[in-house]
């Protein structure tokens, strides 16, 4: 077990180090940044000055030392557009993306796990293939466009809901819909799968034998070992979540993490670009740590040898 | 026949009624996609209350005849997917097959090579990419390619590690094949069926962040007919005429919908799997 | 003695073209051990889950006769059976790796059972639990109930799902194939677990086995199955003194049993597989492979008696066998 752990806490290292890498070498695909930052109407000597107040006129590689070492220390550079910290406009931001991200897998949860086991115990009949159908259907919308309908519904013609900007907690309802459409197909269909295999194991017939009611042959005996993936799998689709979440944000107008990323991209500001990359990144590279973490805890096969 | 059946047969009709419509674009459209008319802004669709029957979709805010723009952006989304899955393709099945043949470091770099992938967040580097080296077509063909490829990799690895332990490769083996004609010979062969089916759902997944991409602004350039900037670009007007997202919206729909179908029904088909 | 389960004219079909059981008649007395003996498929598996109520998806089972206890089984609902089963009868199962739930402790999925039918609290239940995992030969019970199925050797789960039988104090337990997966020093000593408990509770069991030396150790009485039917059935000195049907005949041929079968004698075999028996099928299912058969075996079997309480279903007189012998 704590091998196991020192080896996937490695890997998350050199996984964050790549990264690291990825998104250094990201800002320096358009050649010059000096040139970028300044702007179109800027003068040759606005953009020596440019380079200079940067640091942008020393070689990359000692840029990039510089910056993997600061980002070590917690610094991850300052915002040409804010001339602020770049930590402290991810920390301003992080609460909307961090409650959008929660409302959504709750919502694709509870949606997803009662289908899912809905469908299970239907295996095979009409009800079972129609649910799948859905979740295809559902895996085919695309997310702002869905999230513009949903706005013109219930925020437009019947006035339900608000629709941008999170002043009251229902704020994060529409959001949070759209963003559980992307995480339900793939969590619906695992719980199915889980629960059909689990409902056909040699357990289940135990605990059939043992004249147990079957509210608890389901959620007790076939649901415990069936919701282990799909726990895991959450983990793992939150992260996909929160850095989808980018779209989201722009299409309801909520000023989270997503959306802040976008307007540094739409505004050349590359510090903040890469601090968000890399930080998108190292809460997906947790997320994936804490859901093996969970499995290993969930499995008692595991979490006993 | 059975409901998978009848999806499976609507998504393939969808899947080639879109690739005709782009390939006969300029032979299908009743007007200049591109051409504007300041006289006949966002005219609804002919069905509806004000529509004009020589704008069967009705018009954008420029005036230009949403039919047309429609049909000519199908022409896009065709090329995304297409180009995307050929690149991604390439790449994911090159690693994949290196990782799940040779398998020992060799994997292990895959694996980790696919890892490192996965915590790319995927839209913001795209959208970072796009707007670095300027939007145009064909960068979002190659970024999307260079991006979308670990499905591909994952199932590659996972089913030539399986098909590379059964009797026939073996058997080739034991004639005294070589490395690269068991792998291309013996091996690809099985596994295509599998990758056909990942292929679909790449290309649905390439079409729908093509036009995530061009409604965040950072996709294909305007006045391209882009599904997904048609839909940017008619966000502002949609609370008084909400066709001008629904039109574009629902394409976009049908045609993804389209190719999930015909993937469901290749893997039901081929019985091969789609999840990694 | 009075018969615990009466099963008669038990009919089981999982789909419209085969059927898996065509008409078996068992009758299982307290405090005995029947063994219901046949080749894998011929469905005494099948036979023993439909008695249970256990069947899989898309089973249907149909009787003449099903009573348990003096109770007809046939119209109660699976609630009502639900109560019955883990309380009053009880089952085994042939694979002890999987048959417990690996996310839960051993105590955990004992205690279930006798708060489910008998309530009371978890604690009084875990106690019992550790008394019952003692009998069983079980060492630091205490320990086991903490301790989670894949802890714990494919004997050692055997025995817990014995002792978890028997927490209700059942008055009959079914033992599917108990012993097939294990190996065969603890098989012996599942088995002789089972004669013992059996001595001491007064507990009927019916023992569904493939293995005759098993039948020869443990059993009172036996049902010999073939092609989901009881070809022979009798008390099991007389089948192994006098067996009848041809089938059974051939089967004892088959295996070496100490002091019944002259050292250095060649075994037997029957030859051929079990058919698959459509739905509507005539005659006797044994007649592909018997050496006895004739025409009529195409047509319906005789129920015969070769004395009191030693049934076969076969056309052939009920002394052709000593007869040809002399």
């Amino acid at each position: 077990m704590l091998a196991f752990l020192l080896r996937r806490l490695l890997l998350a290292v050199l996984v964050t180090l790549t990264v690291l890498t990825v998104s250094f070498a990201l800002t320096r695909l358009s050649g010059d940044l000096a040139i970028a930052i300044a702007g179109p109407q800027a003068t040759q000597l606005d953009i020596e000055i440019i380079r200079k107040a940067y640091g942008l006129d020393r070689p990359v590689i000692v840029q990039f030392f510089d910056w993997v070492w600061s980002a070590a220390r917690g610094d991850l550079g300052r915002s040409y557009l804010y001339h602020e910290p770049v930590a402290n406009l991810i920390r301003a931001r992080l609460p909307v993306t961090m409650t959008l991200g929660l409302t959504g897998l709750l919502i694709a949860l509870s949606t997803a796990i009662p289908i899912g086991i809905f469908a299970a115990m239907r295996e095979g009949t009409v009800i079972d293939r129609a649910v799948m159908m859905v979740a295809v259907i559902g895996q085919a919308m695309p997310s702002f466009w869905l999230g513009l309908v949903l706005i013109i519904t219930f925020g437009l013609q019947l006035g339900w809901l608000p629709i941008s900007g999170v002043d009251s907690w229902d704020g994060y309802v529409l959001p949070g819909i759209v963003l559980a459409f992307s995480a339900i197909p793939a969590l619906m269909r695992l719980t199915r799968s889980g629960m059909v295999d689990a409902l056909a194991s040699d357990y289940i017939r135990t605990a059939r034998a043992k004249g147990l009611s079957r509210w608890s042959i389901v959620m007790k005996h076939a649901l415990r070992n069936a919701a282990m993936p799909v726990v895991a799998v959450a983990a793992v689709q939150l992260g996909f979540m929160l850095s989808g979440s980018i779209v989201i944000e722009s299409v309801f107008a909520l000023h989270g993490v997503g959306y802040l990323g976008w307007e540094s991209i739409s505004k050349n500001d590359f510090p903040v670009v890469q601090a968000v990359v890399l930080f998108l990144a190292v809460i997906y590279i947790l997320l994936t740590l804490l859901s093996d973490l969970l499995n290993a805890f969930l499995d008692p096969r595991l979490r006993t040898t | 026949m059975s409901i998978r059946k009848i999806a499976a047969s609507i998504g393939a009709v969808i899947v080639l009624g879109v690739l005709l419509m782009a390939i006969f674009a300029p032979l299908l459209v009743p007007h200049d996609p591109f051409a504007q008319d300041l006289n006949l802004r966002l005219v609804p669709p002919s069905f509806m209350e004000g529509g004009r029957s020589d704008h069967f979709l009705g018009t954008d805010q420029l005036g230009r005849d949403y039919f047309s723009r429609l049909i000519y952006g199908s022409r896009i989304s065709m090329l995304i997917g297409l180009a995307t899955v050929i690149t991604s393709g390439l790449i994911g099945v090159t690693l994949g097959m290196l990782g799940g043949f040779i398998g020992g470091r060799v994997d292990m770099v895959v694996m980790f090579i696919i890892t490192c992938r996965l915590s790319i967040p995927l839209i913001l580097v795209a959208l970072a990419v796009v707007s670095l080296i300027g939007s145009s077509l064909t960068v979002v063909v190659m970024t999307l390619g260079l991006l979308l490829w670990e499905r591909f990799a994952v199932v590659t690895r996972t089913t030539v590690m399986q098909v590379r332990t059964l009797d026939y490769v073996a058997a080739a083996w034991a004639a005294g094949c070589s490395r690269t004609h068991i792998l291309l010979r013996e091996v690809l062969p099985n596994i295509v069926h599998h990758l056909v089916v990942v292929a679909t759902l790449e290309m649905a997944i390439a079409i729908l962040l093509e036009a995530a991409l061009s409604f965040l602004g950072l996709g294909v350039p305007p006045p391209l007919p882009s599904w997904g900037l048609m839909i940017s670009e008619a966000k502002d007007y949609m609370f008084f005429s909400p066709w001008v997202i629904m039109v574009p919206g629902v394409s976009l729909f049908v045609l993804v919908l389209g190719i999930n179908f015909l993937g469901d029904g290749l893997r039901d088909m081929l019985g091969a799997t789609r999840d990694a | 003695m009075s018969a615990l389960l009466e099963v008669s004219g038990l009919r089981v079909r999982f789909n419209e073209k085969a059927e898996a059981v065509r008409g078996v008649s068992i009758t299982v007395n307290k405090g005995e051990t029947h063994c219901l003996v046949g080749e894998s498929g011929c469905g005494k598996s099948v036979s023993a889950l439909a008695v249970m109520g256990l069947l899989a998806k898309g089973g249907i089972r149909t009787a003449d006769a099903l009573s348990f206890a003096g109770q007809d089984l046939r119209g109660l609902t699976e609630g009502q059976m639900s109560r019955l089963r883990g309380d009053k009868m009880a089952m085994i199962f042939q694979e002890p790796m999987t048959s417990l739930n690996p996310a839960y402790t051993i105590g955990s999925q004992m205690a279930e059972v006798l708060v489910r039918h008998r309530g009371g609290s978890k604690r009084a239940a875990l106690d019992r639990a550790a008394a019952l995992l003692g009998r069983v030969g079980i060492t630091a019970p205490g320990l086991r109930l903490g301790q989670f199925p894949h802890q714990l050797s494919g004997g050692l789960r055997q025995r817990v799902m014995i002792a978890m039988a028997l927490m209700c104090d059942p008055d009959l337990l079914i033992a599917d194939e108990p012993t097939t997966a294990l190996d065969v020093t603890v098989q012996a000593q599942i088995l002789r677990l089972l004669m013992e408990l059996q001595a001491e509770l007064g507990l009927a069991i019916l023992l569904i086995t493939h293995d005759l030396g098993i039948v020869a150790r443990m059993a009172h009485r036996v049902s010999v199955m073939y092609a989901g039917k009881v070809v022979e059935s009798a008390s099991a000195e007389a089948l192994f003194a006098a067996p009848t049907h041809p089938y059974t005949r051939g089967l004892l041929d088959c295996v070496p049993i100490p002091g019944k079968i002259a050292r250095g004698a060649p075994l037997g075999s029957i030859p051929g597989t079990v058919p698959r028996i459509s739905l509507g099928f005539q005659g006797c299912g044994f007649r592909d492979r018997c050496g006895h058969a004739d025409a009529s075996c195409a047509q319906d079997v005789p129920a015969q008696s070769f004395a009191e309480g030693h049934d076969y279903a076969c056309r052939l007189p009920a002394g052709w066998a000593t007869e040809r012998a002399a």
